[in-house]
């Protein structure tokens, strides 16, 4: 099915009767919990876009009677927010996720890591988990939740480096294999998930899988909350169908003026007005975790790059060369020949330096930091060097 | 300077005293006293019964667990993309004029600590900044003078 245009929906952020769908996935078996979530096709919505349901099966085939679900709450990317406002709008649907998650893997602890910066809101959060916690309990399910909190590193939004701060250590990213579903947080099997999969993955307990897979397309089924910012007159946070185009989207959020659009936040990829037709939103075009910018002709993507390197710069923990050196390196070069103090040819070498640096880097900080890194000089290399 | 007096023994009680525990631990210092002294590392790992190298170590990673001294009221303003290009230099040109300090430094009588920071999670909302845990968004020259007043009043 060809899916065209702007589809605007109202599922995730919809007031429902919480308790009613989880005595629903109650009485269900755990195998048909994981299967409707594998049917429904939902891809995680951090970013990364790894199947749900996936994860959770392969964490339930562990056998270890010590499990966990790890809520990443630590939404750091530049340009995101949509995990905050679910959060506010609807933590019961959150911590429901766990449950469901918890139950279907076998794990009776539930860990939510929220960022520091998102302190303001943990008094309300507990409270509203206490009220949830005995609605579960009433319903007969055996899982507890905690918060745990993050005190500004962006690193600890990658699984590991997140399971590291948990287990209060220094946030840096571990190697894999072992993946968290086999060896995560206290080294027990994990299924980390985003807060936005654990709240749609309650809309497919309760439409069913079928149902959900009448939105989006073959490779990004559903519907999506995007975070939208930058050089548009309505900013804020949209529930979206998968499935539009950039242009789709230009259309709908521009200022009529807009000549780039970045997709996925400092890690993601730029979009150039040309491309803007042919670019799909989602995993067969540009994925995202929901960070959407758009910026009009009155900006300078020479700052905009320098902006996100300056970012990166800062946020690598240090451990791996790649990462450390490359950023500094990057960075470096493109003051470099702004200045004039290199000839534009150098940023052809900058170019390898970051396919450099997606290869050798140990975690998805400094393999994507060529991302953003290459599309925008490619698309914009005059506003680079002149 | 600080003594940090019984907190410590207070919140290993409330969170343990496993190496899970550290990071609650140390929020929970900062949180009170707004940066972590040396002593109060080393109070910390005796508690644990881990070293003073792994205490600090942990702390200096992360951002919010300062280890040098700050002011009462730490201002964090976003300096990422959004909030730069919202007009977030106008509004740290503001901030250092009612404080009469630089961003880096904290005020004589140590009420206030100007920083900037990476991307808050308000770029709807720019420029936005936080002050200790409380987000201020869609600041305004005029904006930012009355929060920091009521802050000097409190």
């Amino acid at each position: 099915m060809k899916k065209t245009g702007l589809n605007k929906l109202d599922y995730i952020f919809e007031k429902i009767d919480i308790r009613e769908v989880l005595e629903k996935v109650y009485l269900m078996s755990n195998d048909h919990i994981i299967k409707e979530v594998l049917d429904s096709g939902l891809k995680g919505r951090g970013g990364a876009g790894f199947p749900t349901g996936m994860k959770w099966k392969f964490t339930a085939d562990e056998k270890d009677p010590e499990k966990y679900i790890v809520c990443n709450a630590d939404e750091g990317e530049p340009g995101t927010f949509k995990d905050r406002e679910l959060l506010d709008k609807v933590p019961d649907k959150v911590f429901a996720g766990m449950a469901v998650a918890g139950k279907a893997i076998g794990a009776k602890n539930g860990i939510i890591y929220l960022r520091g910066e998102y302190r303001y809101m943990l008094p309300q959060l507990l409270k509203q988990l206490d009220g949830f916690q005995k609605i579960i309990k009433e319903i007969g399910y055996d899982f507890t939740i905690e918060f745990r909190m993050g005190s500004g590193a962006y690193i600890c939004g990658e699984e590991s480096a997140l399971f590291e701060s948990i287990e209060g250590k220094r946030g840096e990213p571990r190697n894999k294999p072992p993946y968290p579903t086999v060896s995560g947080v206290f080294s027990k099997p994990t299924s980390i998930n985003n807060v936005e999969t654990l709240v749609t993955a309650i809309l497919v307990m309760r439409i069913g899988a079928a149902e959900y897979n009448q939105l989006g397309t073959k490779d990004s089924r559903g519907s999506k909350v995007f975070s939208i910012s930058g050089d548009t007159p309505i900013p804020g946070i949209y529930e979206l169908e998968l499935g539009m185009t950039v242009q789709e989207f230009v259309n709908e959020f521009g200022d009529g003026d807009t000549k780039a659009v970045q997709v996925g936040g400092a890690s993601g990829f730029c979009v150039p007005r040309k491309k803007f037709a042919d670019t799909i939103i989602g995993f067969e075009g540009v994925p995202t975790g929901g960070s959407m910018k758009l910026f009009n002709s009155s900006r300078s993507m020479y700052n905009v790059l320098h902006n996100y390197l300056d970012f990166f710069v800062e946020e690598s923990c240090g451990q791996c060369t790649p990462c450390r050196v490359g950023c500094q390196q990057l960075l470096k070069g493109v003051q470099q020949v702004k200045k004039g103090e290199a000839k534009s040819a150098y940023l052809n070498e900058l170019v390898k330096l970051a396919d450099t640096m997606k290869i050798a880097s140990k975690c998805g900080l400094g393999q994507s930091v060529g991302n953003a890194f290459k599309s925008i000089v490619d698309n914009f290399r005059e506003e680079i060097i002149y | 300077m600080y003594q940090v007096g019984n907190l410590v023994k207070e919140l290993s009680a409330k969170h343990g005293r496993d190496r899970a525990s550290l990071m609650p631990i140390l929020q929970g210092i900062v949180e009170k006293h707004n940066y972590l002294t040396d002593e109060a590392m080393v109070e910390v790992a005796k508690e644990l019964d881990i070293s003073a190298a792994e205490v600090y170590g942990t702390a200096s990673f992360y951002t919010f667990l300062d280890t040098v001294p700050r002011g009462k009221y730490v201002i964090r303003v976003c300096k990422t993309i959004s909030c730069s290009m919202k007009g977030k230099g106008e509004i740290i040109q503001t901030l250092e004029n009612i404080l009469k300090i630089k961003a880096g430094q904290t005020t004589s009588d140590k009420q206030f600590t100007l920083l900037e920071t990476n991307c808050i999670g308000w770029c709807h909302k720019a420029p936005a900044m936080l002050i200790n845990d409380m987000p201020y968004t869609e600041l305004t020259e005029e904006k930012v003078i009355e929060i920091i007043k009521d802050y000097m009043h409190k």
